[in-house]
């Protein structure tokens, strides 16, 4: 017995041992790593001198930090209200639908969401390219016949890549709306229709209520999937060649990658990092509460 | 329509209700038909810039440029696709981006189907705190380690090679937690069955727990190689050099000298997405599954 209580430990290691070292190697070794680095001068590839909070003081004084915040928010208040509320109305829609036309529709909706962001990105730059783009025709509506180099005016550039990036997600979140509306037992909507309740007191007193749960969890996945934005944004700002446009993690980039300062790079990572914690300890309070219903 | 307490009100109703809910039937339908009207001419609408984006990849440069809308081409040609397959690197960027690709699919399967039955399975000393750091780094925020995954991955000199590509992209513990889930509720009986037999752990792994779930290794297996395919940001500062670039990478990066050629760089893009478009046209089920288990909703 106790040999064979040895024998599971040993199996037992053998089996985490792959993960385990992935894991303290590539998350928990870097994160210490980054705290530490976050108190030196340190460059990208090299040694630094610790400078207590110097950095920290360095990115809260920097007016591009205040730009990187606000440009983030900016942007996942564009896409996560939209992109939920389309993806709720979008699964009503698809839900009422049956067999092949159902799958085709539902096809057509998440397609986007399993290109890669690059393909996206050329799709889009041609839609909206200023001399042959087709979305010029409905831009030329709007403005009396001009084209518009969408990308290149910067009060247009967060809304526009907020909408091509709610038109490349969307699909996620209707298929977890799809799923959740299917949890819905029809016998209540049997029960509330013999009632005669109207179709609207329908949604509003059943549906509503039961997907809600749903609708925080979609959101609070979208909102901590858009804080970490970086790759559209960074794409059709043609590499970032604008400072007005930045967002945090293109922030990271610049003082790291492009400013050769691996120590400011650390510090802004590290408050990412800690926003990010913070809402996703929040999701998996709200997904614990979900489970044990 | 409480109008049941006497009887002269129920007969009522039995004459009254089948008229109002057939009235109640017609607007119901209508409304219905309007909604699914909308449903379908929205989904016509969103497919429509890949469509656009298609169309325009099979028409000679010059016709891309002409004015007015051409919905289909004049003359279709795969001068753009044949450009792209064999004046761009866009081969060695698939080869790149399937290495890389399929060495993070192989790995993180390996390493979450072994640490997710050890924690199902057995008892060791750590198991308690092990599951509730895997729970507690379900949503790791990878972006915000790309300066230290470039420092540690450099020390090792492994920037610009697959293996520097693959390495950050393995930290995967949600693929630990659905299979711990999945192996949880395998029958005991079976367990029990097979080790009265003979049967070391391993043996159990590979010949029942594994087994019994191949479906979701599947659509692990689809999800995880679509998201390390379709991933940018790692393979774009990992990698410098036009050799070792992947296939998202590399046709953001790699520019016509003379202008712009839009069916070229069109048709460029649909060639690197085709790949994954096809694995979810293929396996719709298993992706939408793996994304629902991903997501914390088990379906």
């Amino acid at each position: 017995m106790l040999k064979s209580k040895r024998a599971e430990m040993l199996t037992a290691f053998v089996l985490i041992a792959p993960f385990v070292l992935v894991y303290a190697v590539l998350f928990v070794y870097p994160t210490a790593k980054m705290v530490q680095l976050s108190f030196t001068n340190a460059p990208l590839i090299g040694d630094g001198d610790f400078v207590g909070f110097d950095n920290y003081i360095r990115v809260f004084k920097d007016r591009l930090f205040s730009t990187a915040v606000w440009d983030t928010v900016y942007f996942v208040l564009l896409t996560v209200i939209p992109s939920t509320l389309l993806g709720l109305l979008i699964a009503l829609g698809v839900n009422r639908l049956k067999g092949f036309t159902q799958s085709l529709v539902l096809a057509a909706f998440f397609l986007p969401y399993i290109l890669p962001v690059s393909v996206v990105y050329r799709i889009w730059s041609w839609m909206f390219d200023k001399q042959f783009g087709i979305a010029q025709y409905v831009i030329s509506a709007f403005t009396g016949g001009t084209h518009v180099a969408v990308f290149r005016t910067i009060p247009l550039f967060m809304p526009s890549v907020a909408f091509i990036t709610v038109w490349w997600l969307v699909g996620f979140n209707v298929l977890l709306f799809i799923a959740g509306l299917r949890n819905i037992s029809t016998e209540i909507y049997e029960a509330a229709s013999l009632d005669g309740a109207s179709r609207f007191a329908q949604f509003r007193r059943i549906t509503w209520p039961l997907i809600w749960p749903v609708t925080v969890l979609v959101m609070t996945i979208q909102l901590i999937l858009q804080l970490k934005i970086f790759d559209q944004v960074y794409l059709f700002a043609n590499g970032g060649r604008t400072d007005a446009t930045i967002v945090l993690v293109q922030y990271i980039y610049k003082w790291a990658f492009q400013k050769n300062q691996g120590g400011m790079g650390a510090t802004v990572s590290l408050l990412l990092f800690a926003i990010i914690i913070i809402f996703s300890v929040l999701q998996y309070q709200l997904l614990r509460s979900r489970g044990e219903k | 329509m409480s109008a049941v307490s006497t009887p002269t009100g129920a007969d009522l109703d039995a004459l009254v209700l089948p008229q109002r809910r057939q009235r109640w039937l017609r607007t119901f339908d209508l409304a219905g038909l309007i909604v699914t009207l909308l449903t379908v001419f929205v989904a016509i609408l969103w497919a429509f810039p890949l469509y656009w984006g298609v169309v325009t990849s099979l028409k000679p440069e010059n016709e891309v440029v002409q004015s007015g809308l051409q919905l289909w081409p004049q003359h279709v040609t795969l001068d753009a696709y044949v450009h792209a397959l064999f004046e761009t690197k866009i081969g060695l960027w698939y080869i790149n981006s399937l290495v890389t690709s399929l060495s993070v699919t192989v790995l993180v399967l390996i390493m979450g189907a072994g640490a997710g039955y050890a924690i199902s399975q057995l008892r060791f000393p750590g198991r308690k705190v092990l599951w509730w750091m895997i729970l507690a780094s379900f949503m790791v925020p990878i972006q915000a380690l790309i300066v230290n995954h470039f420092i540690l991955l450099s020390q090792f000199h492994l920037i610009n090679t697959w293996v520097g590509v693959t390495l950050p992209q393995l930290i995967a513990p949600v693929t630990v937690i659905i299979y711990k889930q999945f192996f949880d509720s395998v029958p005991k009986d079976f367990r029990e069955a097979a080790v009265i037999d003979g049967a070391n752990d391993f043996q159990l792994l590979f010949r029942i727990y594994l087994p019994m779930n191949w479906g979701i290794t599947t659509a692990l297996a689809i999800i995880t190689f679509i998201a390390a395919w379709n991933n940018f940001l790692w393979p774009f500062l990992a990698v410098t050099s036009e050799q070792v670039m992947n296939v998202s990478v590399g046709i953001t990066q790699v520019f016509d000298a003379f202008g712009v050629k839009y069916a070229r760089d069109l048709a460029t893009a649909i060639l690197a997405g085709l790949p994954v478009a096809v694995l979810y046209l293929i396996f719709q089920r298993r992706v939408t599954q793996a994304i629902m288990l991903s997501a914390g909703i088990k379906g």
